[in-house]
């Protein structure tokens, strides 16, 4: 369960949320609202890549001000643009990265890599040059290596911003068959469907929580 | 090594990177202290032959040499001018030989391989206060980000072209500052997300 208490989150003057409290325990939750309306800051306290300026938030009991190291353990981040989350120069590589800050022995590493590959179809690709592969191929990358750390949480930032339809179906898909909670920010309003939950933010706060029949209308209306 | 790594099952796939670097620094040096042309011819003949055994071709190998073309030539010339032909086939013989071997170890071990071995070489260079895994980090990122600014600089220029801007190189530099900046940002948050711990 995420816990979110009395978080308010600065920047100098600037104060980008105010005030939220509140507990996440469905599986499938979607975080939607205009640009600056502060949901990538919300998404960035969830595994303390951000810390709030004060109130706290908890990962199954974990503040992430006290234990980042194991609430990133538990949380896994994509990003918008997977160009800035592929750190290494081929595919295998860069999936190895994350399960060995986790120290996993290597032919832990191997099998899961393969198995990583396999599951979203990459397999051809391991040794492939990251610079390479299409934008969704890239984005698979980014969220497999994510998902070789097995977190119990994903919480993703837009990330089918920069991919055309198909990529955004596969990417789809590929959160849909996921046994994670997932946490996703996005724009692309079709994405939620099936969600649970989804948060509308506007100016740093919430204004709507509901499920997507009631809160996408709401969001849509007030974008009008 | 950005992607010269080909992959394969040879034998010098199959070793590990610490052997391959020393024995490549081993011929390095030796290349330098022999004086005869046949040694040199030699060297390269087993260069080419160590290709073979790795399942590399010919054109591969030429490959490697293209982008010095221009370099060999004015050696060639160079030498041809001052010293004759003998020593002008020998200088650029040698280099060649070392181009090749040096090419050789990128294609058949892979960059994260290489990088694990730098890393655990550093480790000797702890008491000095060298911090070994940053150290493999910062050149695994060198790596993967080259061709990433390269792309950042096209886009750059591709757009000021069209405003007429082309020949400034401030229009191009400055924005391709800004957003290598931000891009650096982005990436230290996405490795801390991915758990690295610099301390370790």
């Amino acid at each position: 369960m995420i816990e979110i208490e009395t978080v308010r989150l600065a920047y100098g003057d600037r104060t980008v949320l105010h005030d939220i409290s509140l507990s996440l325990t469905e599986r499938r939750i979607g975080i939607i609202g205009a640009n600056g309306s502060g949901k990538s800051s919300f998404a960035r306290l969830l595994n303390g890549l951000v810390l709030p300026s004060s109130g706290s938030v908890r990962i199954d009991g974990l503040d992430t001000r006290a234990k980042g190291k194991e609430v990133r353990r538990k949380v896994g981040f994509v990003f918008q643009n997977p160009d800035n989350q592929i750190v290494f120069p081929t595919v295998a590589e860069d999936l190895a990265f994350g399960m060995k800050n986790l120290r996993l022995p290597k032919d832990e590493i191997a099998r899961k890599t393969d198995a990583i590959l396999a599951r979203y179809d990459l397999s051809d690709l391991r040794d492939h040059p990251a610079h390479l592969l299409s934008g969704g191929q890239k984005q698979l990358l980014a969220i497999s290596g994510v998902l070789v750390m097995d977190p119990a949480y994903l919480v993703l930032d837009e990330p089918t911003t920069l991919l055309d339809l198909r990529n955004t179906r596969r990417i789809a898909a590929a959160l849909e068959a996921l046994a994670q909670t997932v946490i996703l920010a996005t724009h692309d309003l079709d994405l939620l469907e099936g969600f649970d939950r989804v948060l509308v933010f506007d100016e740093g706060r919430i204004v709507a929580d509901d499920t997507p029949a009631a809160a996408l209308p709401f969001y849509v209306e007030r974008m009008a | 090594m950005l992607d010269l790594y080909r992959p394969g099952t040879s034998p010098l796939h199959s070793l590990s990177p610490g052997p391959k670097i020393l024995v490549m620094m081993a011929a390095g040096t030796a290349l330098f202290l022999v004086e005869s042309l046949p040694l040199v011819l030699g060297a390269l003949l087993l260069t080419l032959a160590l290709y073979r055994l790795a399942g590399l071709t010919l054109g591969d190998a030429l490959v490697q040499l293209r982008p010095l073309a221009p370099i060999f030539v004015i050696f060639l010339a160079l030498q041809y001018w001052l010293s004759g032909p003998v020593l002008a086939a020998f200088v650029v013989l040698r280099l060649a030989a070392l181009i090749l071997l040096a090419s050789l170890v990128t294609l058949t071990t892979r960059a994260s391989d290489m990088i694990d071995t730098i890393t655990r070489a550093l480790a000797l260079l702890r008491p000095l206060g060298v911090n070994p895994a940053k150290v493999g980090l910062a050149i695994s990122l060198a790596l993967r980000f080259i061709p990433v600014l390269g792309q950042i600089t096209t886009d750059v220029r591709e757009a000021q072209k069209t405003r007429g801007l082309e020949r400034s190189v401030i229009a191009t530099a400055l924005p391709v500052a800004i957003r290598t900046l931000k891009m650096a940002d982005d990436i230290a948050d996405a490795i801390e997300a991915r758990g690295y711990d610099p301390r370790a």
